[in-house]
Order: C-alpha cells, then sequence, then structure tokens
C-alpha cells in the first residue's frame, strides 16, 4: 500500500468502516490533503462499503468540501447582507489585491484560495471571514494587509488571533477573537447555573411527568418554527424504535443568527443537561450535537465540556447513579449548507448522507437518524428545557407571552449602537428592542432571517414572540441609507445558492424570481413584473418541499408588501408585448461576431 | 395490515387501502394526478412536485403521501393547474429541451404534460445552462441537458437491477445526475438491458440506434394524451389544445 492508500485506510478504520461516519471521514482527508480527490473517493468508497458516486454525491454537496485542491489556506469572506453594509468590498478588494487572485480562486504556488460564504454567524462584528478554522472579525482593508502578511510569513491563521475575546472565547480550547457581546442576559439561558442540578430533579420523576413539565410549560423549540416540544418529545417517547436520538440543531445557519454561537460557548453545559434530560424522557441514549462547520472552532472545547460531563456523571452510564439510565452525546461536524439546520437534512447529513431534507411523512419523531424515533430541538430550546426542570413549569410561565412563555435570546445586527446577544421575555414590542439596542434611524427591521419578514415602523408595536413576529433569533436592523430591493436581490441570491437543488420550485423558481428582480434594479422592469413575481412565489411557496423553498420567496413577498414603492420607483409601464428585458443587441451579438460586421438596423 | 377506507377526490369518493399513497388510490379508480418523477414499483422521490394536491386544503404530494380515513383531496383546480404548468416550464427553460429534434419527442412524459396542460412556450426565460453529454457508453448515451432530476435512474438501478450506477452529485442548479466511474458511464457495469436504462422520462438516458425506429406520429403520445392510460374518462387529443 502507498502511504496515500495507507493514510486513507486508517482515516476509515478510524470511524470502523462506517459510512454513515462520512462527513467524518471526508473532512478528515481534507484536512489531511486540502480535499477529496478521485483517487481518495475510490478509496474511501473501499473502505466503507459505499460506492464511489455514493461518496462523489457527499464531497460535492458540501461547500467545505472539494474534488479539486484548494489552497493549504482557504479565505471565505462572509458576503451576508451586514457585511456588506460595513464595507465588504473594501475588504474584499483588498484580500483579491494582496493575494492577486479574485474570488473562486486559487494561487498558483497553491497556497491561498479566496471564497465567499453565506453568513458565518459574526453578524455583529462584521465584516468577519474565516480562514481555515479562524475566525476573523471586524475587518477593515488595513487589517487585511496585515492578515495576508502574516500568513504568508507564518501559514498558520491561528497566528493572526492577537487578542482573545471575552469569556470562553479566550479558554485554551478555543482561543479565539471572537467577543460574546453579550449585553443582556436573562434568567432562563444567562443565568448562572450549576450543573446537575435540573438533572438530579428530573430524575426523580418519570419520563412521563417531565414531559408533562415541559408541556405544562407550554415550550415552544426556539429554531424558529415554535413547536411545541412537549408533544414532540410524546410522540417519539410513544414510537417504536431499537434505539432511539436526542439531537441538538447547532447549524445556526439563518442569516443574521448568532445566539447559538454564545450560548454554546458560555452555557454548553446547560444545553447538554437539557439533551440528557430529553434522552432519559423520550428514552434514548445517544445524543448527536450537529455543529455547523463554521463553528468548528468551537469544537475541542465542546468535546472538553462532554468529557467533563462524563467524568462527574453526567453524561454515560447509570446517569447520577439512576440504575439503567445511560445517555451519551457525540458532535457531528457539518460543512457549509445552510440547509442542514432543516431537521430532517440535518438528520441526512449526521447519516453520512447528501443533506437534501427526507420525504415527510414519516416524520422523525417516527423515523429519524438510522430510521428510529428522534427529537431534534435547537440548542435554546434544550437550555429552556434544562430551566424548567430545575425551577418549575410555573417559573417558566410567568415570563413571557401566553402562547409563548420563558424568554428568547435575539442576535442583534446592522444599524445600531449595540450590536450583539440579548435575552428578553418574549412578549416584548419591537420599539422596546430597537431601543435597547440603541438604533434610532430605523427604516425597517428584517426579523427572523430572510426565511421571515421584514418590518417598517408601522410593525414597531408588534411583539417577539410565535405568534406574532416569530424568530430564530435574528434581528437586522436597516436604517434609512439602505436600499430595500437591493436587500431582497441578496437574500434571494442567497437562497438559490443554498437551495439543495432537489425539488423544482426551489431550484429553478428561486433563480427565476431572482433574475426578474435583477432586471428590475437594472432599469429593464414592468410594472407586470410584480404579478409575475407573485405568481413565481406563489408556486414556489405552496409546491417547494421543505421549509427552505416555502419560506424562500419572503424577502420578496414582505418587501413587496410593505416597501412597493421601492419596486415601483424602478419600474415603467411600457407599450404591450413590449419587453423592456429583452436586449437586442446582446441577443444578435454572436450572431454579428459570426459574419463580422455590425447590424446596420440596430440603433445604439 | 392493511385497511380499506374512503378517500375523497375533487368530491368524488374512492375506495382505498392504508398503504396505499394518494397517488396509488387514485390511479386505481381510474382518477389521474398529474407526475413526473414518480414510478411504478420504485420508491417515491417527491422532487417534481407536479402531483401537488390540496390535501384537507394542505399542499401535499399525492405520490408520496399515505392515504389517511376521510382525507378530502383537491386535484383538478385552477390554482393547481397553475401550479402544475409553471412546475412544468421551470423544468424546460431550466435544460435545453430541443423537442424538435429530440429522439425522445413523443414518448416524452414532460413533452406529453406541457400538451396535456396547454403550455405552448414557456413564459419563463430560458436559463441555457452548459450541461454535457455522456458518449462513453457503447449502448447508452447520457444527454444532462435534458435531465429534470426525477431520480427514477438512481432508484431504479438500485432496487430493479441490485446495482448502484447512479446517484446526485452537485447541489443547487448544478447539480446532475453521476455516474459510479472516474470517467463516464462507460467505465460502470451499466447494460442497455438494465430496467434503469427503460424508465427515463425523457431524452436524457437513451439507448443508441434506435432513436426513431418508431416513427414520430406512431408514438405514445402521438396517439393518446399523456395520463389517458390511467383516466376511466380519457380527455380526448382535442381539449388538449
Ligand atoms: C432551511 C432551514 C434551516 C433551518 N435551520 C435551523 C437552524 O440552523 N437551527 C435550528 O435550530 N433550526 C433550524 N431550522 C428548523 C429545524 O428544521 C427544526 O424545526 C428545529 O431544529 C426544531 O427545533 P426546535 O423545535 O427546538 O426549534 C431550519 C429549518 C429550515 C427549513
Ligand atoms: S425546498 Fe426543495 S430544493 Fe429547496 S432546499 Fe428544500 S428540498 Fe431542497
Ligand atoms: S410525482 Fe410526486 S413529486 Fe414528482
Ligand atoms: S422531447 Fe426530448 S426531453 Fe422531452
Amino acid at each position: 500500500m502507498s502511504e496515500f492508500e495507507n493514510t486513507i485506510h486508517t482515516i476509515c478504520e478510524s470511524y470502523g468502516g462506517d459510512r454513515a461516519r462520512m462527513m467524518d471521514i471526508v473532512r478528515d482527508v481534507h484536512e489531511k490533503y486540502g480535499c477529496c480527490s478521485g483517487k481518495a473517493m475510490n478509496l474511501i468508497a473501499r473502505g466503507t462499503g459505499a460506492h464511489r458516486v455514493e461518496v462523489q454525491s457527499v464531497v460535492t454537496f458540501y461547500a467545505f468540501y472539494s474534488e479539486k485542491p484548494k489552497g493549504r489556506v482557504v479565505i471565505r469572506l462572509c458576503n451576508d447582507i451586514v457585511d456588506t453594509m460595513f464595507g465588504i468590498e473594501h475588504v474584499a478588494r483588498a484580500f483579491s489585491e494582496e493575494l492577486g487572485i479574485g474570488f473562486g480562486e486559487t494561487t498558483a504556488d497553491g497556497r491561498f484560495t479566496l471564497e465567499y460564504t453565506p453568513c458565518i454567524g459574526m453578524s455583529d462584528q462584521a465584516p468577519a471571514a474565516l480562514i481555515n478554522e479562524v475566525v476573523v472579525t471586524s475587518l477593515s482593508s488595513d487589517s487585511v494587509r496585515g492578515i495576508v502578511r502574516t500568513l504568508r510569513e507564518s501559514g498558520d491563521p491561528q497566528k493572526l488571533v492577537r487578542r482573545l475575546g471575552d469569556g470562553n472565547n479566550a479558554h485554551k480550547l478555543v482561543r479565539a477573537m471572537v467577543q460574546n457581546g453579550l449585553r443582556k442576559k436573562g434568567p432562563v439561558v444567562f443565568a448562572e447555573m450549576e450543573s446537575g442540578n435540573a438533572l438530579r430533579k428530573a430524575l426523580a420523576l418519570s419520563p412521563v411527568e417531565v414531559i408533562r413539565d415541559i408541556k405544562t410549560a407550554r415550550l415552544r423549540g426556539r429554531g424558529g418554527a415554535g413547536f411545541p416540544a412537549g408533544m414532540k418529545w410524546e410522540f417519539t417517547r410513544a414510537a417504536d424504535g431499537d434505539r432511539k436520538f436526542v439531537m441538538c440543531n447547532a447549524d445556526e445557519g439563518e442569516p443574521g443568527t448568532f445566539k447559538d454561537r454564545v450560548i454554546l460557548t458560555e452555557r454548553a453545559d446547560l444545553m447538554l443537561e437539557g439533551m440528557a434530560i430529553a434522552g432519559y424522557a423520550i428514552g434514548a441514549q445517544e445524543g448527536i450535537i450537529y455543529l455547523r462547520g463554521e463553528y468548528a472552532y468551537l469544537r475541542k472545547f465542546l468535546e472538553n465540556v462532554i468529557e467533563n460531563r462524563r467524568r462527574d456523571g453526567f453524561l454515560g452510564k447509570d446517569i447520577l447513579g439512576k440504575k439503567g439510565f445511560h445517555f451519551d452525546v457525540r458532535i457531528q461536524l457539518g460543512a457549509g449548507a445552510y440547509v442542514c439546520g432543516e431537521e430532517t437534512a440535518l438528520i441526512s447529513s449526521c447519516e453520512g448522507l447528501r443533506g437534501d431534507p427526507k420525504t415527510r411523512p414519516p416524520f422523525p419523531a417516527q423515523k429519524g437518524y438510522l430510521e428510529q424515533p428522534t427529537v431534534v430541538n435547537n440548542v435554546e430550546t434544550f437550555c429552556c428545557v434544562a430551566r424548567i426542570l430545575e425551577k418549575g413549569p410555573g417559573w417558566f410561565v410567568e415570563m413571557g407571552s401566553k402562547g409563548s412563555p420563558g424568554t428568547k435570546v435575539l442576535s442583534i445586527s446592522g444599524d445600531c449602537n449595540s450590536p450583539g446577544v440579548y435575552e428578553f421575555p418574549m412578549g416584548v414590542t419591537m420599539a422596546e428592542v430597537l431601543r435597547e439596542a440603541g438604533a434610532d434611524d430605523v427604516q425597517a427591521v428584517q426579523v427572523g432571517g430572510p426565511s421571515r419578514e421584514i418590518v417598517g415602523p408601522e410593525g414597531f408595536e408588534r411583539v417577539i414572540c410565535f405568534d406574532d413576529l416569530a424568530t430564530g433569533g435574528a434581528i437586522v436592523i436597516l436604517n434609512s441609507s439602505r436600499n430595500i430591493t437591493e436587500m431582497a436581490r441578496k437574500y434571494m441570491d442567497f437562497f438559490v445558492e443554498e437551495s439543495c437543488g432537489y425539488c423544482t420550485p426551489c431550484r429553478v423558481g428561486n433563480v427565476l424570481m431572482m433574475k426578474k428582480l435583477e432586471d428590475i434594479l437594472d432599469g429593464k422592469g414592468q410594472l407586470s413584473d410584480l404579478d409575475y413575481l407573485h405568481d413565481l412565489a406563489e408556486t414556489v411557496k405552496t409546491a417547494s418541499r421543505c421549509g427552505l423553498g416555502q419560506a424562500s420567496p419572503n424577502p420578496i413577498l414582505t418587501t413587496l408588501e410593505r416597501f412597493r414603492p421601492f419596486y415601483e420607483k424602478l419600474l415603467r409601464t411600457h407599450p404591450k408585448n413590449f419587453d423592456p428585458s429583452f436586449d437586442l443587441r446582446a441577443a444578435v451579438a454572436e450572431a454579428e461576431g459570426l459574419v463580422g460586421r455590425k447590424s446596420a438596423a440596430i440603433e445604439t | 395490515m392493511t385497511d380499506s377506507i374512503t378517500i375523497s377526490i375533487d368530491g368524488v369518493e374512492i375506495p382505498a387501502e392504508t398503504h396505499h399513497t394518494i397517488l396509488e388510490a387514485a390511479d386505481k379508480a381510474g382518477i389521474y394526478i398529474p407526475r413526473l418523477c414518480a414510478y411504478p414499483g420504485l420508491k417515491p422521490n417527491g422532487s417534481c412536485r407536479v402531483c401537488t394536491v390540496l390535501v384537507n386544503g394542505r399542499p401535499q404530494t399525492a405520490c408520496t403521501t399515505p392515504v389517511m380515513k376521510g382525507m378530502v383531496i383537491q386535484n383538478e383546480t385552477p390554482e393547481l393547474k397553475r401550479l402544475r404548468s409553471n412546475l412544468i416550464e421551470m423544468l424546460f427553460v431550466e435544460g435545453n429541451h430541443y423537442c424538435m429534434f429530440c429522439e425522445k419527442s413523443g414518448n416524452c412524459e414532460l413533452q406529453g404534460m406541457a400538451y396535456r396542460l396547454g403550455i405552448k412556450t414557456p413564459h419563463f426565460p430560458y436559463l441555457e445552462p452548459k450541461r454535457e453529454i455522456d458518449a462513453t457508453h457503447p449502448d447508452v448515451l447520457i444527454d444532462h441537458n435534458r435531465c429534470i432530476f426525477c431520480g427514477r435512474c438512481i432508484q431504479a438501478s438500485k432496487t430493479f437491477d441490485g446495482k448502484n450506477v447512479f446517484q446526485y452529485i452537485g447541489r443547487t442548479r448544478n447539480k446532475k445526475v453521476g455516474v459510479n466511474a472516474d470517467d463516464g458511464l462507460g467505465e460502470t457495469d451499466f447494460a442497455a438491458t438494465d430496467r434503469a436504462a427503460q424508465v427515463c422520462p425523457v431524452g436524457a438516458i437513451l439507448k443508441k440506434r434506435v432513436g426513431f425506429k418508431i416513427p414520430i406520429g406512431k408514438r405514445i403520445y402521438d396517439r393518446s394524451p399523456i395520463g389517458s392510460e390511467i383516466e376511466v374518462q380519457p380527455k380526448d387529443a382535442g381539449s388538449a389544445q
């Protein structure tokens, strides 16, 4: 065996040749060789009993994986809307100039690759970039020059971290320049905690009583959709299965959301306590944390937290002396795919497959991970679970609104003085949120990311909760200088790039909507385009297979509804059958080239 | 264990068995629900979304949704027709479909569906992607220009042929059907006799040298519109404009 064959063989062996661990195997191959070449794919296929094309289907799905070699240092500049607001174009130009390459390119010496990536969960310290696994924040064209110089000298991105962030960002297993920006601690998630308190109380109850407490607390999932957690657990508990699973959704991909990052950094214990309680309640012994690839810098730290909890008897066998209650957790790293936050896509990814969502029914509660009953909940939801068990459901329902008790952790960014993470009681008005964030010039707020809605001043008395302004946590503030139509275009671009491509409406419809929006922004729009957009949006919303496509027309629909003048001022009325988006010059250009002369009939 | 139940489609009560999907139950009752990716005997892929119906008012794909007692289903509504037309047009503009010189013309389910829905020409702009042709196999050709991502070939190779020739690679609009080899279909164990070579609804997987054996005019949908093989009272070809 050659050295190469040997290495890949060893990597496969280290996961027991289990093809369900394909994400990890491919990741390890990348760490070693910077890509997963055809040769590597053949060897992985051999080492796992998978077919080559199945390996390839995984490698080509995730943005962080590649068949072709990339630079030893991959720079991924976040091009989220908030980064755009804070001068990303200067930063991008500086990177390009310093490295002498464009985006999507690799330097000739194979040292650097430059790419764009969607929101990396750092909107409160934008512009930001990922350099291999290292996060660099608050970039400017000046800092970029220094960054490239350091990288050229040392080749080691960790050397870029000169000043450590606050809290556990400075932990020896994290060592990141990321700041928590934790500006408002509430009683549920960010209050002080003592490990074991909640778990001990839970174990004194029966599993059914634990679920009853969660239901009495009327806890709704914090990932965005607000599905009642107790009900989900009850279904999963009742479902038949040889094994059951608890999954923690730490994929946090919705642009403008970064609260889970801070919870993972500061309250990982609380979250893990909630997961163990879920395991006890539904009868699961295994848990998985699906950690987005962008947060790989937290992996060692989280593994250490898990290890400490094993040592303290909060994870592992006979937890806290409770005979027969075993529960343990592993981390599954993602690799750059927003859709993997969708719970069935997340399960596919954990199974070592493409991050395609699954057909529903069956729902994960019946057939989830490895076809077994599975609960998927958000990071924050598990924190709420632990607190409800610790302090009682009565305590929990006293906070927040009737339909949405408790608190909500918000990630606030954009045009305000104090971007960061805030834990508010549910039911707080948008006006109050804006006041605390120090936002005085506010044209609009994007609530819940592009998947949700944009709100203008007439909506600032609306309240944050699952029955009104529902949000997984993203609040992006836009001042009066921001172009709303342009923002809608950027968000559509996000959906176009992040659609898994499985179903027709989302794969094609989003491209068509985006093209039309580009035409309109180019001054080639006409009034009837608004009906065209509505019709397309309706099809995509209704016919798409998963929540991504079902929500993807929202940037257009909600801006059209609430900021229509932005569109109208770009539109003209034209004579019937005149299509302003048709470019005659461009249409005949190829023919002109062939005959070698300009067409006389076209006036220029 | 299966139970007999009743569901209603467009106001017509039909019998169904609990292990059936809505699509299967409708087929048995002679009601046609348009579809492009579903194929008898294969696990439904649920990707084309053309079979979208309203189940108790909510959109669901008929090919993946199991029947339940008392379901009230709407199939032929103006809104659903509009939705299906849009989906079919999306598939047309997304690829490069030159029906007028395509070997599959007349036997093509995409083309047939367009005729049935009365689509003359898409009102969406053509996206004109650059896609490849894989002619490495001696007997079979893959023309990615015409692929509509129904997933049938992938499933059929596994389920019918006991092989694993195909799988999707890439994502978003750049996804395509990949083959289990370094360099093209010719290197795989694929054979022209495989069932996976027969299931393509369009002209993306074609057997070589037989393209025009059956002349245009004598092909499946030249005679009667798509779906009439299922309908109890088939639409006559004329009504499909
Ligand atoms: C495209 C898409 C992306 C999603 N991303 C996330 C995510 O990053 N984190 C999350 O918790 N939920 C996400 N969700 C929601 C999950 O599907 C799921 O509802 C959630 O994890 C359930 O947990 P909860 O009930 O505790 O909120 C996403 C949904 C969709 C459709
Ligand atoms: S809506 Fe369809 S194409 Fe879009 S992400 Fe979901 S399954 Fe994939
Ligand atoms: S036939 Fe049901 S989704 Fe294609
Ligand atoms: S007629 Fe050729 S693909 Fe449909």
